[in-house]
């Protein structure tokens, strides 16, 4: 790895690494699992001047459950922690589904979700979970802490909402209106491959209702794409063949796929209604939280 | 895994022993060439062309030259200075070292910075200003020759168009005769897409130039260092006796490590200018942009037969893409390597095919990937073929395959294109085979799972290789004929140190050839040191590729093995005070004849011959030996593979099952390793046939530049394989072996091609070129294939 030259902070508190990106500004960038930072380095992609290692700030590696159900994930809990977790395989079918598909076992072991929603890479995985979940990023900054919400959050193509000064510091998820049902497909062209097509889908069901539906899609646009219409489409209602195939139609009406070595735009629309017509199916054959 | 009644088999040193040098390798021990460092070493970075098609206006170093850390640079006009500018290929073209005129592919090499370190030597790649006038790209091989294509090649005086060669073999009347009256003719276009080796070394080189000796030493990834030794000499114009190539551990070469790169040169010539040693390794995009490619064959197949399955011949046009220059390592008599070989392992009456090269702005290459010099791109034309023929006739493609398989009374069998298959029991492969898939069980599982709307498929490809290049009569490249040498050291003390040409880049020499000594020396594996790699302790000979290390080089270590034993048989006598025709070999001794319990073994005669015995008259001391192997023919292995998988028709996704290979590579060594071999080519095999694809876009930017697009399998997409094997011993071989190398990356790609395509059979599909991705089965499904060489539009 031959990166340009860079300068290599570590410090220990959140104050410290603030300080340090405000004085970096826009040439300063935030390590966490950096398995996206440091290979666009390596190819220098990305030449930030300043690299800020936030592994040394204490008290970021948890992800946990307020009482009320709110989930709360810190910026060094690695994607391999989310994979193994209990409390995900218990409460969290879409992200639960999702963890282990993430890249690879080693890029999951280093790599972390609060940085893969900052990279903000259309073909990043946890950014249309969480967006399908209807959760929000914590930023913090010199004048203290704001909540953004992940409808905001990405403004583009590997571009966020965070200020030069800021680092996202957790990612909530808040608590379900009901019991959870859901799950996260991706086709890969082959095991740890960004994907091709990705699909989240979250509902929040009371009995048979669905009360609440998040559908969110990866890899099809130039950012993660919040599916609205698929999702009001299944809100109110139970799950029929009809109701799934008018989201699954509206999904693929909201993609904005390009075609490129992966497919074809039309596969990739094609694909788009093809995972969320299977992940609802599975969603309406088996109880709740237990569906992938 | 032995096959039945193998003489010779499993006996004395042969066997599955682990590997001699994997214990450096587990223990991470191995030294490769990025893990030598000089004293005062300096390292090389190359800048490269952006742009597939553009004239150089300008190359200005001024900004590199004035880094603090920068000892020189290099550009095309001052190679051209020395002459250097461009050097020969192996297939007698000419490659820019640096471009001096136009750069033709993305990644072509336009200057070498000289830096401290490897950060600065990037970090002044930055600082050359180059001035490109872009010219439209030549990208689709099949406009090559076109009146209005590019000109790729205008530095060759007077040439006007595209192509690179026009070749044919066999006999095109008699086949056309074959064709115009056979009851089923079947045809198809294919395209084997350019694929590359992606050895996980990339290629490197630490040169050391010595001004006060006049001699220059190499530290490089080469498969073949005699040869490069020679090339050096030829193009720098050192005396090749003050030229040492060293080739230490390497990691992977698969054929890309057999041509000098344009980076190889440039740091020799550093060192002649610096004084001092510069080493160069390019890192993973390097490799895959610029390294040689492999396949990039673009073919239109034929077979005959009549209606009830008798295939009577078979033709091929050919259109070769060889990229900006023609730098394929193959004999040179053979353009298209041994395509010719297409004619598999049928009985046929009449095959012809012709091939036509043609130059485009990508980069150079074609003969690599373990791909038996084209036999890859010839096996799997064949097979597909033959599955196209069975689903026209009705047949079932393992009822059409069994029979039309030669028959072992056929053996020496000469094909229609000319080659003199040595031996072979083919249906009794191809019968173990059948029976280690429960091929009749299958087809009635592919039955019932498609009443239920499941695709599976059962794909069969059986081929034959042509390996061991070659008889010096007809293979040399570049006037080098492809015989090895091996020399033979007997220690007093009846230890063995084998100095041989090839150089392993994994595939256990060090193992391989102790035990073939050992063997013939009775002597334990351990007691037979194998060295390799070093130009200056090794004899010539040109390398390790085209499987032909145990056919060519292996054979040498055995006849200078069995010089050291005749020899032995004097020693003995005179030491026992008898006649050497008293003595026979037997149980690893020379034994008195009738009194086996009176003999002596090599370490006792090798003494002896190191002592002051008195030797008759004639009897040299000593026990060394040497000699060097010009085989009389290729060897030629085959096998029967077939391969189950699983396609979702709603997402294109393939799942490879089961895959069932049975290889016949004549007496095995160590069939550990030769198993070893056979694993490492199915996942080649599977990762092209479902994911592996150099592509170009229309600018001609390389859409394979890492391995997040060109993509490796992993454990996840290869199944664990099923093996079997049977032993038919080459009868040319001094030992009956065949090469193995290549066999399962040459056979298994059509067995996973005709395995998906018989899952969709259902929707219609006749054919789908590689890589099978889930996008483009999905578009097969569609009846609307794509070209997987060009962007997907």
């Amino acid at each position: 790895m031959y990166p340009s030259r860079f300068r290599y902070e570590a410090p220990h508190t959140v104050a410290e690494a603030i300080r340090l990106l405000a004085a970096g500004g826009d040439n300063a960038k935030v390590l966490a699992g950096g398995q996206s930072l440091v290979p666009l380095m390596k190819l220098r992609f990305a030449a930030p001047e300043l690299v800020v290692d936030i592994n040394n700030l204490p008290g970021l590696s948890y992800h946990r459950a307020d009482p009320d159900g709110t989930l709360r994930i810190g910026a060094l809990c690695r994607h391999a922690d989310l994979e193994r977790s209990a409390l995900l395989a218990g409460t969290q079918p879409t992200m639960a589904a999702a963890a282990p598909l993430i890249a690879d076992p080693i890029v999951r072991n280093r790599g972390t979700l609060v940085g893969s929603l900052c990279h903000a890479d259309p073909q990043g995985d946890w950014a249309s979970v969480v967006l399908s979940l209807g959760g929000s990023v914590v930023a913090e900054g010199p004048d203290g802490r704001r909540s953004i919400p992940m409808t905001d959050f990405v403004t583009g193509p590997f571009q966020n909402l965070l200020a030069p000064d800021e680092i996202a510091v957790e990612a909530v998820i808040p608590a379900a209106q009901g019991e959870r049902r859901g799950g996260y497909l991706k086709l890969e062209r082959r095991v740890g491959d960004f994907a091709t097509v990705g699909v989240a889908v979250s509902l929040e069901t009371a009995g048979e209702v669905v009360r609440r539906a998040g559908i969110a899609l990866t890899g099809v646009g130039a950012s993660t794409i919040a599916a609205s219409a698929a999702a009001a489409a299944l809100t109110g209602h139970s799950l029929t063949a009809e109701s799934i195939a008018a989201a699954a139609s509206a999904a693929a009406e909201a993609a904005r796929p390009r075609t490129d070595h992966r497919g074809s735009a039309e596969y990739k629309r094609h694909m788009v209604a093809t995972f969320v017509e299977r992940i609802l199916t599975r969603c309406s054959a088996e109880p709740a939280e237990r569906a992938a | 895994m032995t096959g039945p009644g193998v003489a010779g088999q499993e006996t004395g040193a042969y066997g599955a022993i682990p590997r001699k040098e994997d214990a450096r390798f587990v223990r991470g021990q191995g030294t490769f060439v990025d893990d030598i460092s000089l004293p005062g070493m300096l390292h090389g970075a190359i800048l490269r062309s952006p742009l597939a098609h553009a004239r150089i206006i300008s190359v200005d170093a001024s900004a590199a030259l004035a880094h603090p850390k920068v000892e020189a640079v290099l550009t095309g006009a001052d190679l051209a200075g020395r002459g250097l500018a461009w050097m020969p290929t192996l297939s007698a073209d000419v490659q820019a070292v640096l471009a001096t005129d136009k750069v033709r592919f993305q990644g072509q090499e336009v200057a070498f910075v000289v830096a401290q370190d490897r950060y600065a030597a990037r970090d002044a790649l930055e600082l050359i200003a180059v001035e490109y006038e872009p010219l439209p790209p030549l990208i689709d091989a099949r406009t090559a020759l076109a009146q209005d294509a590019p000109l790729v090649r205008d530095d060759v005086p007077g040439r006007a168009d595209n192509r690179v060669f026009d070749w044919n073999a066999g006999d095109k009347t008699a086949t056309d005769a074959v064709f115009a009256t056979a009851e089923v003719r079947v045809g198809c276009d294919m395209v084997y897409p350019r694929s590359h080796p992606a050895p996980l070394e990339t290629c490197g080189i630490v040169a050391a130039s010595d001004a006060v000796t006049g001699r220059l030493t190499v530290w490089s990834t080469s498969q073949a260092p005699h040869a490069h030794r020679t090339l050096y000499s030829v193009i720098t114009g050192l005396p090749e006796h003050k030229i040492r190539i060293v080739s230490p551990d390497i990691g992977g070469g698969f054929g890309s490590k057999v041509p000098v790169y344009p980076g190889y040169l440039c740091a020799i010539v550093a060192s002649m200018i610096t004084g001092r040693p510069v080493k160069w390794v390019e890192d993973r995009s390097e490799n895959l942009m610029s390294t040689a490619f492999a396949r990039d064959y673009h073919m239109h197949g034929e077979i005959a037969a009549t209606a009830d399955g008798r295939i009577l011949g078979v033709r091929a046009r050919v259109l070769a893409d060889h990229g900006a220059f023609n730098a394929t390592a193959q004999p040179a008599k053979y353009p298209a390597g041994f395509f010719h070989i297409f004619t598999g392992s049928y009985d046929l009456q009449a095959a012809f095919c012709e091939v036509t090269g043609v130059y485009t702005n990508k980069a150079p290459g074609g003969v690599a990937y373990s791909c038996s010099f084209r036999v890859t791109e010839a096996v799997y034309l064949v097979e597909r073929l033959v599955d196209l023929l069975a689903r026209e006739l009705g047949m079932d493609p393992a009822q059409l395959r069994m029979r039309n398989l030669l028959r072992p009374e056929q053996f020496p069998y000469t094909c229609p294109t000319g080659w003199q298959y040595d031996s072979g029991d083919y249906p009794r492969a191809f019968a173990l085979a059948l029976d280690l898939a429960g091929y009749q069980g299958l087809r009635r599982e592919q039955a019932e799972r498609r009443a239920r709307g499941e695709y599976m498929g059962i794909g069969i490809s059986f081929f034959t290789e042509g390996v061991g290049a070659g008889p010096r009569a007809h293979m040399d490249i570049l006037g080098l004929g492809m015989a090895d040498g091996a020399d033979l050291r007997v220690h007093p003390t009846g230890k063995v140190v084998l100095a041989i040409s090839v150089q392993t880049q994994g595939q256990g020499h060090e193992t391989t050839f102790a035990q073939l000594v050992a063997h013939e020396l009775g002597l334990t594996p351990d007691d037979v040191e194998v060295v390799h790699g070093d130009t200056d302790r090794t004899p010539f000979g040109l390398g390790t590729y085209g499987s032909r290390s145990t056919p060519v080089s292996g054979a040498a270590a055995v006849l200078a093995a069995r010089k050291v034993r005749d020899r032995a048989r004097l020693v003995a006598a005179a030491t026992l005070e008898l006649s050497p025709d008293d003595l026979e070999w037997l149980d690893g001794k020379w034994r008195v004849r009738g009194d086996p319990d009176r003999g002596a073994g090599i370490a006792e005669i090798a003494m002896a011959a190191h002592s002051s015995l008195e030797l008759p008259d004639g009897v040299e001391g000593h026990l060394d030996a040497s000699a060097v192997y010009n085989p009389p023919n290729l060897t030629f292995p085959f096998g029967a593979y077939i391969c189950v998988t699983d396609v979702d028709p709603a997402t294109g996704e393939v799942t490879v099952r089961r895959f069932i290979a049975v290889d016949d590579c004549g007496v095995r060594i160590n069939p550990m390793i030769v198993e070893g071999q056979v694993h490492r080519g199915l996942a080649d095999g599977i990762g092209m046939a479902l994911m592996q694809a150099i592509a170009f876009d229309e600018n001609g930017n390389c859409l394979g530049g890492s391995f997040m697009d060109y993509l490796l399998p992993t454990a996840l997409e290869c199944p664990s394989p099923e093996l079997g094997a049977t032993v038919t011993p080459s009868p040319h071989h001094p030992v009956g072996a065949k090469g193995i190398g290549e066999s399962a990356t040459v056979g298994s790609p059509p067995a996973v091609v005709n395995s998906v395509v018989d899952a969709l059979a259902p929707f219609g599909v006749r054919h789908a070129d590689m890589p099978l991705t889930p996008a483009n089965v999905w578009r097969a499904i569609q009846g609307r294939p794509v070209r997987p060489d060009l962007a997907v539009s």
